[in-house]
């Protein structure tokens, strides 16, 4: 079964197409996914902190609070917003609106721009609140 | 000419036998994710900073703690759905794909068992 496409003509891939904000954002979307994938560990054991006692519990928001751990969770935020953003593009596609070519670059842009003011201010808040 | 049966037709499963189920359970639970991540997110915020005492006793509110373990069922459904897919489509070595789909299986479990135990913990014993 080796080298069953010899000879054959491929498929076009990424380096034939002209780059468009859609890939750039189905792309960044990927790895969002993947990203929040392995996040989820910094979720459990912030959960299972708080679930051990006072001590562990500071402990953990202690890492979670230093310059690292904020720069991490910044990260994180983004992440989650940015795959959220997306991911209500992908229900609008599949129930079939939003596919005009022109319109769907600008919902990119825009929701990859929103993205970033939304994690940005969503920081603005928790520095307000704490 | 169709070689297919036409039971196989009616029942529209395809050639991998389960048909849109895979798409379909992302989608159920990206739609459901949307308000509990949102919901996350508030509560987050306006537990910024706060005490061991104070984020306890809110993860310990019966809805906060039925809206955390919604939240852990729906993610590790979704999540482990949206790796098959990654692993699905680059890995193509048939060995390290079912390894690696077993692992998926196994940390996806993992994570959700360890944050639904520490949930209801809080939730029942503090």
């Amino acid at each position: 079964m080796t080298n069953v496409t010899n000879g054959r003509p491929l498929s076009p891939h990424l380096q034939i197409y002209k780059f468009e904000p859609t890939m750039a954002m189905s792309i960044i979307h990927r790895i969002t996914g993947g990203a929040l994938y392995f996040g989820t560990i910094l979720v459990a054991a912030w959960l299972v902190a708080a679930a051990s006692g006072k001590e562990t519990f500071d402990w953990v928001n202690g890492i979670y609070g230093s310059i690292i751990g904020q720069i991490v969770l910044f990260g994180y935020t983004w992440a989650m917003i940015h795959h959220l953003l997306g991911g209500l593009r992908h229900i609008a596609w599949d129930l079939g609106y939003g596919f005009e070519k022109h319109f769907a670059n600008k919902l990119a842009r825009l929701s990859f721009i929103s993205s970033i003011t939304l994690t940005i201010l969503v920081w603005i808040a928790i520095f307000i609140v704490r | 000419m169709d070689m297919r049966t036409p039971l196989a037709k009616v029942r529209g499963l395809g050639s991998a036998k389960s048909g849109t189920e895979h798409f379909w359970r992302v989608r159920t639970t990206a739609v459901v994710l949307v308000p509990l991540i949102l919901f996350y997110i508030v509560f987050l915020i306006s537990h910024a900073g706060a005490p061991y005492e104070v984020v306890v006793a809110s993860l310990a509110n019966p809805f906060v703690c039925v809206i955390t373990a919604l939240t852990i069922v729906a993610t590790i459904v979704h999540m482990q759905l949206g790796m098959e897919e990654i692993i699905q489509d680059y890995i193509h070595s048939e060995g390290l794909k079912v390894a690696l789909l077993l692992l998926n299986a196994f940390f996806s479990l993992f994570i959700g068992g360890l944050c639904l135990f520490a949930a209801l913990k809080i939730a029942f014993a503090g």
